[in-house]
């Protein structure tokens, strides 16, 4: 059977935040809270964060999905934690490019969310890789016009 | 008959899908095409296409029989009296808008009752509660038994002297559940509400007699049934087709334009505006006539024994739950299921990557989601080119993500 096809998408990585999920959970009442689903195919995700001063000082996810999407997001979280809303905005693009398999600004360390480069090759799963990611954005967005 | 030559009629079936033989489970969202269809496209547009009732010339003659053929071909097909009765549209969720924005428009008042189901499909609940919003109406769902089958008890509680339009599919989804489409109509005729009947799963695979059903309206979609996309059909009985105004206006339509006032052609034609979907109508002849000659009773115990064939298979894998009837009979050949621990997505990665077709998410019916307390299921589902081979591959590929995902990592 095609494991090693399996492998490209599957890295230990992804499959360890799959089932050790960091920052899982949800932040007090009164934090962010932006709720995001993919119409598709029933993934959602609740994502709860805490920014001031231009750094997200804290932030969790909720919800169900598939693996892909689940360990996006809690890469994701782990990525932005402490960081300035800025650099998180840019890794988000820096994901997406990745995703549509363009160049990629090098300059910033993808670390392990590097291993979803292999989404690429399976065009049906992008959207659960980028659910998190799009959450992120639409919450700064929402926060910076309010 | 049903033979493993069967498949040699469809060429996309012919062809690796990342290096394996291609299974195709995923009939339920479309079906594959055989050649003879295939053919009567092209030859349709190699040969005859023109545009339709119009033409003093031959070409247009060509195009207009072959059309009106199609509407006979339908009519017969499904049964009906007459094919005034048979409107050409564009699949059952352009046909189920279009009863409500007219039957539906005209004939719902504040405080009447719609009833639909717990496992229907979006197509078939969206409309509703559209027409229920603008009209003041109530929007009610017959609560589904346990094995997800509809029972008459619960239809008959549901429906009641207030109820205007029954909408309750044939065949789930999801489910597989064939419904008694029948008794249910009658329960609705008591009551005085009409019955509209969303077909897409069944027409492709029972014997459909819209007379013996007594529905007011029956609709599918060409697609599911070998034919191409972009056709489908409503069936109303006349009467009611009669008194509807159309929802669509232009060309085609009209039986005289004045400056501030015009006139509609006779049925059926004054619901097809617009030049028709005519290729598509003689593909779904040609679908029409290749079922016909297999037969649909042989294809309707086609899917049952595969049905059955792959319960018994599947129920073998441990942690498999399945969703739906547990007695075949009483299914048409669909099979949703989940596994512990594997997300159906990551499931249908796993079947890809070993060429084999299945679909994963809510497949279009979120209400019937929530009453599964599920967020999302993988489903095979069958038609007349399957084989109990290809169930094999399904349960080896259903193997192979359990073990990738349980205790491979």
């Amino acid at each position: 059977m095609a494991y090693s096809n399996l492998d490209q998408l599957y890295r230990t990585v992804i499959m360890d935040h799959y089932k050790n999920p960091r920052n899982k959970g949800s932040l007090e009442d009164g934090s962010m809270t932006i709720d995001m689903n993919n119409p598709t195919c029933g993934d959602r995700i609740r994502l709860t964060m805490e920014v001031s001063n231009g750094i997200v000082e804290n932030v969790k996810f909720d919800g169900e999905g598939c693996s892909i999407s689940m360990s996006s997001a809690s890469m994701m979280t782990q990525a932005i934690k402490g960081e300035p809303v800025e650099y998180a905005l840019k890794l988000s693009t820096i994901f997406s490019d990745m995703m549509l398999g363009k160049e990629i600004d090098e300059s910033i360390d993808l670390g392990d969310i590097e291993a979803f480069s292999g989404v690429t090759k399976f065009p049906a799963r992008i959207k659960c890789a980028t659910l998190a990611w799009k959450a992120m954005e639409k919450g700064v967005e929402n926060e910076s016009h309010s | 008959m049903i033979n493993k030559d069967l498949r040699s009629y469809f060429p996309i079936l012919n062809q690796e899908v990342n290096g394996y033989p291609l299974v195709y489970l995923d009939s339920a969202a479309t079906s594959q095409k055989p050649i003879q269809v295939i053919e009567a496209l092209k030859k349709y547009y190699e040969f005859d296409n023109s545009n339709v009732h119009r033409g003093v010339h031959t070409l247009g003659n060509r195009a207009t029989e072959s059309y009106e053929g199609a509407r006979e071909k339908v009519r017969n097909f499904i049964s009906a009296k007459s094919t005034q009765e048979i409107i050409f549209m564009r699949g059952t969720t352009t046909a189920i808008n279009m009863v409500a924005q007219s039957y539906g428009v005209a004939n719902v008042q504040e405080g009447d009752e719609i009833v639909i189901s717990y496992m229907e499909h979006h197509s078939n609940i969206i409309p509703w509660q559209q027409l229920a919003k603008a009209k003041g109406a109530v929007l009610k769902y017959v609560d589904l038994e346990e094995d997800g089958t509809l029972s008459l008890e619960t239809v008959r509680a549901t429906i009641t002297e207030r109820t205007k339009i029954v909408s309750i599919m044939y065949v789930s989804n999801v489910l597989g559940t064939m419904n008694p489409i029948k008794e249910i109509a009658q329960i609705a005729h008591e009551n005085g509400a009409i019955m509209m009947v969303d077909g897409a799963q069944a027409a492709p695979h029972l014997r459909i007699d819209v007379q013996d059903l007594d529905c007011d309206f029956f609709a599918f979609s060409g697609h599911k049934m070998c034919g191409p996309t972009g056709i489908g059909v409503l069936y109303g009985k006349k009467a009611l087709l009669e008194q509807m105004e159309p929802v669509e206006f232009g060309g085609e339509m009209i039986d005289f334009v004045g400056l501030y006032e015009s006139t509609w052609k006779e049925l059926p034609w004054k619901f097809e505006g617009g030049t028709p979907i005519i290729a598509g109508a003689v593909g779904l002849a040609a679908a029409i006539d290749f079922l016909e000659e297999i037969g649909l009773d042989e294809i309707e115990k086609h899917e049952h024994e595969l049905a059955a064939y792959a319960m018994e298979r599947m129920s073998t894998i441990n942690g498999l739950t399945m969703y739906g009837p547990k007695d075949p009979g009483k299914r048409a050949g669909i099979v949703t299921f989940n596994i512990d621990d594997v997300h159906p997505h990551d499931l249908a990665t796993v079947l890809d990557m070993n060429g084999i077709a299945v679909r994963a998410g809510h497949h279009c019916a979120q209400p019937l989601m929530k009453w599964l307390q599920v967020v999302a299921t993988a489903r095979a589902s069958f038609y007349l080119y399957n084989s109990e081979d290809d169930i094999d591959r399904l349960v080896e590929g259903l193997n192979t993500a359990k073990e990738y995902f349980n205790d491979g990592i």
